[in-house]
């Protein structure tokens, strides 16, 4: 299997836009293709093409301003909530481009689940959190095993199972987060995105969360946003390293490489990568 | 746009990647619901803009009548007599501006001089050192109690909005007409040539009025200045005390004029207030129609003719005094509007700083 | 100490020693002391006092309304004030309890009317705040907060009595609505407003819809602050007599004794009929 990666000419600083090689585009859920992202006239994200692979954990790493978040908000039409927002490109799920005119951004947020920064739940019980995804899919089956089994998933049933009517809000920090994670894997979406998950957490809950992800991949797939490098070293099987391009007097961000963490981890190709890797720049 | 039935296979597709799934595209009724939904919300939105429209337009409309058969004769005439049908309103715009304006006077000293007290915090002060002398003020319970007093205080003066205007109407027939009679009657004895106090106080009148008319919009004036000057930044604040200025500098020198604009338009929604009270002045005003300047002579005031008139109005009566109603509706409008706008330019004002 | 504070370079040099042992040569203390006959510090009491005094001065009628009510309808207080009918005049005794009924049902009925309107116009406003519209409803808002309410019973008299050719609680209901309806809807902007933006994201982000987002995560968040909204706009309606007084008229009589249904009492007009007791029921209403 070729492995070789997307290439972008850092000495121009610019893309030779050579075509992605024959990977195996069996496994590939999401296909994301940007060429150009606006918002308003303020130009975000130019040339990055990234595939997102069934059952794998994807992270898109970058420094802050490189428009990793909006490349993944892109991916479940979160961004059509930001005014001016307008892009060139396509995103494909299982082969049809989510952006189409006949495709309603409702259902893509069905399924295709997000985790957001900052954990968030709804101001009702935990049951209700959990169970608000069955309801709005009008799932007529026994709400009380799913929310159970969602939350076994999240790594949460142990610690609420005997109060489910409290508020989702008197958990801690990082039980508000198993419990968004468990509201958005409680109706089996496809994919799951996360932005930062556990950049509001403590050690020991993102390392809770971080295991949580390796597992959940067996079941999901996974594309995570990080600014943590160990985090995406130990969590990720494919990378995207994201770059911001001042030439142009914006910040627009690109991305510089994708490949195997592995390997982009140990002997990455591109400069940019290398140095920020070697940590040169945050 | 993609057909219904490329749709429905989309839809079918979808279902077939993984059976037994849970979830799924919105159903129909969920997308009716939600269109419908949000349709309402700009309906019931929009209607309020066109509620103010219609309001105009229909008071407007029945006093099409009596504008056709009076023309604008009627804004400067000064008869009211139904009998040979001679209708002129003027000692009521005349009331109407009279009242509204002293009791904005009295109001606005006292409303303003009440926001000040609240938002420098006087009694928070005063309680906090009392407090300290009984080593109390770090108190668990005790402690809290200067915020509580503040608290109390602003919600005592917003309660005086709170009482429903016939109360204040019975309060100044039964209570004030008495207590203050005398004294008028002495002012009109000694000083009877200066126009004001021209006239015997008899019973209701404009003092009377103006007197319960000032207690009801000084709520009004207090909440909204209070606001204006809560919202002076602390910064302007520290530095007038630090160039070495006294409390009372600081509030005329700087805190006053940086909230003037919310102040001002604390005043100008006031006056609009008391421009449109009706059942108080109604008992208290002395429905006479004569313009007088003396504060002891009734007189009248546009919404108490309204009040008065309405219930027993004969069908000939009617267009006149919906006629009446659309100069007090002008009135009120263009200042309520105005006192709208004065406070979005002070509101936006701040926010730009 | 000397009084002079200007320093000659001469001095300096000689008052070099003298500064060090104290600094404090030269700076007359007799101007810091805060004295009441320095004019800056009288000024400043005498504003302190005439604002405190000023302000309590403006709660005496606060007091003073109280007072005149629990003494003189406290007096005439029985459980047959709430139960009868008023009195025939000149007469003694009887009570109002078709008023009380009145109230509730047009009241009620306000309420009905405004809460969704109100209620969905708060949720339009705070999901579209920019745009021109939400500016102008705002605006709208603001200034029908103002309106007078014997207007808002003018046009309720031409634009329901006169069409329908009689009076009823309908027409008093919606004169009352358009009083209460302003308050709502500011309230409940601001209430829904303060639901944090993430989670109305994080119930877009797991696929709901808009009416699904308000209807299930906005508005229950923000439920206590459209009550008390709701609360407020109903105290101010119970108490409003001048939109009441040509719209619903008054009768004496109780809805159903009476066989024209329409016909039904405001609660505030009966004051006027100058019975003692009978002003009582203002401090339950107000409160």
């Amino acid at each position: 299997m070729d492995t070789e990666v997307s290439r972008v000419d850092s000495k121009t600083n610019g893309t030779t836009s050579r075509p992605l090689p024959a990977e195996n585009t069996d496994d590939v859920v999401i296909d994301c293709k940007i060429n150009e992202l606006y918002y308003g006239t303020f130009k975000a994200v130019r040339d990055t093409q990234i595939p997102i692979k069934k059952n794998s954990i994807t992270a898109f790493i970058g420094p802050s301003g490189c428009g990793k978040s909006t490349v993944l908000r892109c991916l479940n039409r979160m961004n059509d909530l930001v005014r001016g927002f307008r892009f060139q490109g396509h995103v494909k799920y299982r082969g049809k481009d989510i952006y189409d005119r006949s495709i309603d951004p409702v259902a893509v947020r069905r399924y295709i689940g997000m985790v957001f920064q900052q954990p968030n739940p709804f101001a009702t019980s935990i049951f209700n959190n959990v169970a608000f995804g069955l309801r709005i899919n009008k799932f007529k089956g026994s709400k009380i095993e799913k929310v159970e089994q969602a939350l076994k998933r999240a790594a949460l049933w142990d610690e609420v199972k005997d109060k489910l009517n409290n508020s989702g809000l008197s958990l801690s920090g990082g039980q508000q987060q198993r419990l968004c994670i468990a509201r958005a894997v409680a109706t089996d979406p496809e994919v799951l995105l996360m932005d930062e998950p556990c950049s509001a957490l403590d050690p020991i809950a993102t390392r809770k969360i971080e295991e949580l992800m390796l597992e959940l991949k067996n079941r999901y797939t996974i594309a995570i946003v990080t600014h943590n490098l160990q985090q995406a070293q130990r969590v990720a099987d494919k990378t995207g390293f994201l770059y911001v391009d001042t030439t142009a007097g914006g910040r627009t961000g690109y991305l510089v490489e994708y490949g195997d963490s592995k390997q982009m981890f140990e002997d990455p190709k591109e400069k940019h990568t290398q140095d920020y890797i070697r940590g040169e720049f945050s | 746009m993609a057909s219904a039935s490329s749709k429905a296979q989309l839809r079918e597709e979808v279902a077939s990647w993984n059976p037994g799934q849970i979830w799924q595209a919105p159903t129909q009724t969920q997308r009716l619901l939600d269109s419908a939904f949000r349709r309402l919300c700009v309906g019931f939105a929009a209607f309020t803009i066109l509620l103010i429209a219609w309001l105009v337009l229909e008071i407007a409309f029945r006093a099409m009548p009596a504008f056709r058969e009076h023309g604008l004769g009627f804004i400067y005439g000064t008869t009211w007599d139904p009998n040979k049908a001679q209708y002129g309103i003027l000692p009521e715009i005349w009331g109407t501006l009279y009242t509204s304006l002293l009791a904005l006077v009295v109001g606005s000293a006292f409303g303003v001089a009440a926001a000040i007290f609240l938002s420098e915090g006087y009694l928070g002060e005063f309680v906090f050192k009392i407090l300290k002398r009984g080593n109390l003020h770090a108190h668990p319970v005790w402690g809290k109690l200067p915020e509580r007093l503040e608290l109390l205080l602003k919600n005592l003066i917003e309660l005086l909005a709170a009482v429903p205007s016939v109360v204040y109407g019975l309060w100044g027939l039964f209570v004030i007409i008495p207590m203050i009679r005398p004294a008028c009657n002495w002012l009109h004895a000694q000083f009877g040539w200066i126009p004001f106090f021209s006239t015997t106080l008899s019973g209701p009148g404009v003092l009377p009025a103006v007197f319960v008319l000032s207690i009801m919009i000084l709520p009004t004036i207090t909440a909204i200045s209070r606001d204006a000057l809560a919202s002076v930044p602390p910064k302007l604040r520290m530095a007038a005390y630090g160039l070495g200025a006294t409390r009372w500098e600081t509030i005329l020198g700087v805190l006053l004029p940086t909230a003037a604009r919310g102040i001002f338009g604390g005043i100008v929604l006031g006056c609009g207030r008391a421009l449109g009270e009706t059942m108080a002045l109604a008992m208290l005003v002395g429905n006479a129609n004569r313009l007088t300047v003396s504060l002891f002579s009734p007189a009248n005031t546009l919404a108490a003719l309204l009040a008065n008139s309405f219930p027993e109005a004969g069908a000939k009566e009617i267009p006149v005094l919906m006629y009446a109603a659309l100069i007090l509706l002008a009135i009120t409008l263009v200042v309520n509007i105005v006192g709208a706008l004065v406070l979005e330019r002070a509101a936006g004002k701040a926010v730009a700083r | 100490m000397s009084k002079d504070n200007s320093f000659s370079r001469k001095e300096l040099n000689s008052a070099d020693n003298e500064l060090v042992q104290n600094p404090f040569a030269g700076v007359d203390f007799a101007e810091l002391e805060l004295s009441l006959y320095r004019p800056r510090t009288l000024f400043t009491i005498i504003l302190s006092c005439l604002v405190t005094v000023m302000t309590f001065v403006a709660l005496i009628p606060l007091f003073a309304v109280l007072w005149m009510l629990i003494w003189r309808g406290g007096q005439k207080l029985s459980l047959a004030l709430f139960t009868e009918l008023p009195p025939a005049p000149l007469e003694q005794g009887g009570g109002f309890g078709n008023a009380i009924i009145g109230t509730v049902i047009m009241v009620g009925l306000a309420t009905l009317i405004t809460v969704p309107l109100g209620v969905l116009t708060g949720v339009f406003l705070a999901q579209a705040q920019d745009s021109k519209l939400a500016g102008g409803v705002r605006f709208a808002a603001k200034v029908l907060t103002g309106f007078p309410s014997i207007l808002a019973g003018v046009f309720a008299y031409g634009a329901v009595v006169l069409a329908m050719g009689g009076f009823s609680a309908i027409a008093g209901a919606i004169a009352l609505s358009i009083l209460m309806l302003p308050t709502i809807i500011l309230t409940s902007e601001s209430a829904i407003a303060m639901v944090p933006a993430k989670m109305k994201e994080a119930a877009i982000g797991i696929g709901a819809t808009s009416a699904q987002t308000a209807l299930m995560v906005l508005l229950p968040t923000a439920m206590p602050g459209i009550l008390t909204g709701i609360m407020l706009a109903v105290a101010r309606a119970a108490g409003e007599t001048a939109p009441l007084l040509f719209t619903a008229l008054f009768s004496n009589y109780w809805i159903a004794t009476n066989g024209q249904v329409e016909l039904m009492p405001g609660c505030p007009s009966p004051i006027r009929s100058n019975s003692p007791g009978q002003r009582r029921w203002c401090l339950f209403l107000s409160s």
